[in-house]
């Protein structure tokens, strides 16, 4: 027996020792562009972009099978961002940033049945059972996941209103500039 | 001072002398508007946040009573202009380049203009610092010369940072205006008394009052008023625009320059301009909020230019009703021609940075046609910031706004001066505003996704604490109805004992 038990351990010990210098030397470094992509991109998971959260985005991105301004959310900022990882250029005019969205609830037929709360990414909505429920403006994110939820289509996407704040004077109308090079 | 003069005469590098349009509504007396009935007050006539409206519908106030508060560390309140009935708190056409709206207060006047409780101070230089910095923020006194930053944040920034010199800015670079000019000739002992209780709330030991030399008798009254205090010097500068920009103002009175993305203060140096002392003296002495300014009424379409003491919340319209409009006017400017707003319409209430109101004939508002860049390097030479209007413009023209950054995009101050000289007529300034808001917009939006991220982060530990609370809870029952099961088992049955783990250890 104790023939067996010391056979065993022995071929344990230098299979385990082999198996061990092998995982060092023959180590494969794994991409992390991906996880790169993934701590640049906005992590609520809202599935805007039509994939399965934002790792998967990331990976699409990483791979080059979706372009940089799949995010709704992340908008034209994240895409330059994205754009300038990856060193590649885009065409930030074609992104149709059509400015940010938020949902509203319409309060008259709001029956308070806690749905929409529970699928909200960032817990923008809130309201206890049977009590009209509201967004938090700042904390949306216009992913439009508590749309479908809602029973009675009391939860609406709407633009966010351009305040005096937030207004950016428009580019120029066509000039024809010469670029220096 | 006569050879310090001399040198002076010589005109910085920088800047451009545009026909200066100030005559004859400089010269003519300062008149007062007739109250006019209805008065609209805007919740936003300053740098930072917008104030909270603190009275209702229906509600009457007397004239210098609060009728908004200032919110967050950056914020003016906002007073009642006169006296009357608050007809209603809505929105209206902001002063703002966009025309979009802006909550305001409209106040129905009761033609009485009774003043709420003041609070004078006899002896300002009795008090702490601290607390004319709180009678100054209260009275929502901000600074008077167009950028509205309130006048108590910055007396605070300069007994922190040990601001040695108050410089007081007579500069009044823009052409056609002439409201400061105004106040110095007819308030000089106003704002000399002012800028001496500024002088006391931030600790500066001097003051040198910057006019241009193209205001003789606004120099001569302030001479005469400053002429009891020897730490107050008043120095003429060459009438050279844009003068009255801080930074080229510093530069010319104490030769220190102020460091890309820096303040002021930190050269030791703080700038107030002259309508914001005189402001000041009234909070003080007076006790008397800022409700009221001078606005000058100039352009080719006016019939009787000149400067008018108008309510803050005054419609533009009854301005020019006052002035005289002949004819319509081809473009109606808030402030000055250089760096002013163009008004969507005569509706818009004046605020507390307006300086001017400007309407114009068709030969004023002529606007030529943008052409081609020649690359003639005008613009470089115009900018008093030394910067390369020329190169960030056609960046901004490619979507590079990295590279318009790279070009000190941060450290234009938006005068104009590139826009003004350019034989391309190139709307220069409007590249550098759109590059400017549409970087912050990119800026927000990261901050937005940032914050999103964390709460996406925060909802996954929510439900994670959930599901193990949930689990723990479970349990803990799970454990309670097997020692009440027990416990009926060993009643009916005492022998063998079962041992029962406590709950608490259950639970764990």
């Amino acid at each position: 027996m104790w023939l067996a038990i010391f056979s065993l351990t022995l071929l344990g010990t230098l299979l385990g020792l082999a198996l061990g210098l092998a995982a060092k030397r023959f180590h494969v470094e794994a991409s992390s562009i991906v996880a790169e992509i993934e701590a640049l991109m906005p992590g609520s998971n809202c599935g805007q972009c039509g994939f399965a959260g934002c790792p998967r985005a990331a990976a699409a991105i990483a791979d080059g099978s979706a372009p940089v301004t799949v995010c709704p959310p992340g908008g034209k900022a994240l895409a330059q961002m994205l754009a300038a990882r990856l060193g590649i250029s885009i065409d930030l005019t074609s992104v149709a940033d059509e400015g940010p969205q938020i949902a509203i609830v319409a309060e008259d037929i709001c029956i308070g049945c806690c749905r929409c709360s529970k699928v909200c990414p960032t817990d923008a909505i809130v309201g206890a059972a049977k009590q009209i429920h509201n967004v938090i403006r700042e904390a949306c994110t216009g992913c439009g996941n508590c749309i479908d939820r809602c029973p009675t289509e009391a939860l609406l996407l709407q633009p966010l209103p351009v305040t005096v704040q937030h207004w950016v004077w428009p580019k120029p109308a066509t000039v024809v500039i010469a670029l220096a090079v | 001072m006569g050879i310090f003069e001399k040198i002076f005469r010589h005109h910085p590098p920088w800047g451009v002398h545009p026909d200066d349009h100030k005559l004859p509504a400089a010269n003519a007396p300062l008149r007062s508007l007739p109250l006019p009935a209805l008065l609209y007050v805007p919740m936003q006539q300053h740098v930072g946040s917008p104030a909270r409206p603190v009275v209702l519908v229906g509600q009457h106030v007397l004239k210098g009573q609060l009728i908004a508060e200032a919110q967050g560390n950056v914020s003016a309140p906002v007073h009642a202009p006169t006296s009357g009935r608050i007809s209603a708190i809505g929105e209206v056409t902001a002063p703002h380049p966009s025309g979009l709206a802006q909550l305001a207060i409209t106040i129905a006047a009761d033609g009485a203009d009774t003043w709420c409780e003041r609070l004078p101070v006899d002896d300002p230089f009795a008090l702490a610092p601290e607390e004319i910095a709180r009678r100054t923020a209260a009275a929502g006194v901000v600074g008077l010369g167009g950028a509205t930053f309130p006048a108590a944040v910055k007396f605070n920034l300069g007994r922190r940072l040990k601001v040695n010199t108050l410089i007081v800015n007579g500069g009044e670079c823009e052409p056609y205006l002439s409201s400061d000019d105004r106040i110095m000739r007819d308030r000089a002992a106003e704002v000399v008394d002012g800028l001496r209780i500024v002088m006391y709330a931030i600790g500066a030991r001097e003051a040198l009052v910057g006019i241009e030399d193209n205001k003789p008798q606004a120099i001569a009254a302030m001479r005469v008023a400053a002429a009891a205090f020897g730490n107050v010097q008043v120095r003429p500068v060459p009438a050279r625009y844009p003068m009255g920009s801080d930074k080229q103002l510093i530069q010319t009175l104490t030769g220190k320059e102020v460091p890309a993305d820096a303040r002021a203060a930190e050269v030791g140096v703080l700038v107030h301009n002259v309508s914001t002392c005189a402001a000041v003296h009234r909070a003080l002495r007076r006790g008397e909020p800022l409700v009221e300014r001078i606005v000058t009424l100039n352009g080719g379409a006016l019939t009787r230019p000149g400067n008018l003491l108008a309510p803050i919340g005054t419609p533009v319209v009854d301005l020019l009703r006052f002035a005289g409009v002949s004819g319509r006017p081809a473009r109606l400017v808030l402030g000055g021609p250089m760096m002013g707003i163009v008004l969507p319409h005569a509706r818009v209430p004046i605020v507390k940075g307006a300086s001017g109101i400007l309407a114009f004939d068709a030969a004023e508002a002529h606007v030529a046609e943008a052409g081609p860049c020649i690359r003639c390097g005008s613009c470089t030479r115009a900018c008093p910031m030394g910067l390369l209007p020329l190169e960030m413009a056609s960046r901004i023209g490619a979507d590079d706004l990295a590279g318009a950054a790279g070009f000190g995009l941060s450290d234009c101050i938006g005068c104009g001066c590139c826009a003004y000289v350019c034989p391309s007529h190139i709307p220069l300034v409007q590249y550098f505003s759109y590059a400017k808001g549409e970087l912050s917009a990119r800026e927000r939006s990261k901050l937005r996704n940032d914050a999103t991220r964390r709460l996406a982060e925060e909802r996954v530990a929510r439900l994670e604490r959930e599901a193990r609370e949930k689990a723990a809870a479970a349990a803990r029952r799970k454990a309670e109805r097997d020692a009440a099961k027990a416990a009926a088992g060993a009643a009916a049955r005492p022998l063998p004992v079962r041992i029962v783990k406590p709950a608490s250890e259950a639970a764990t």
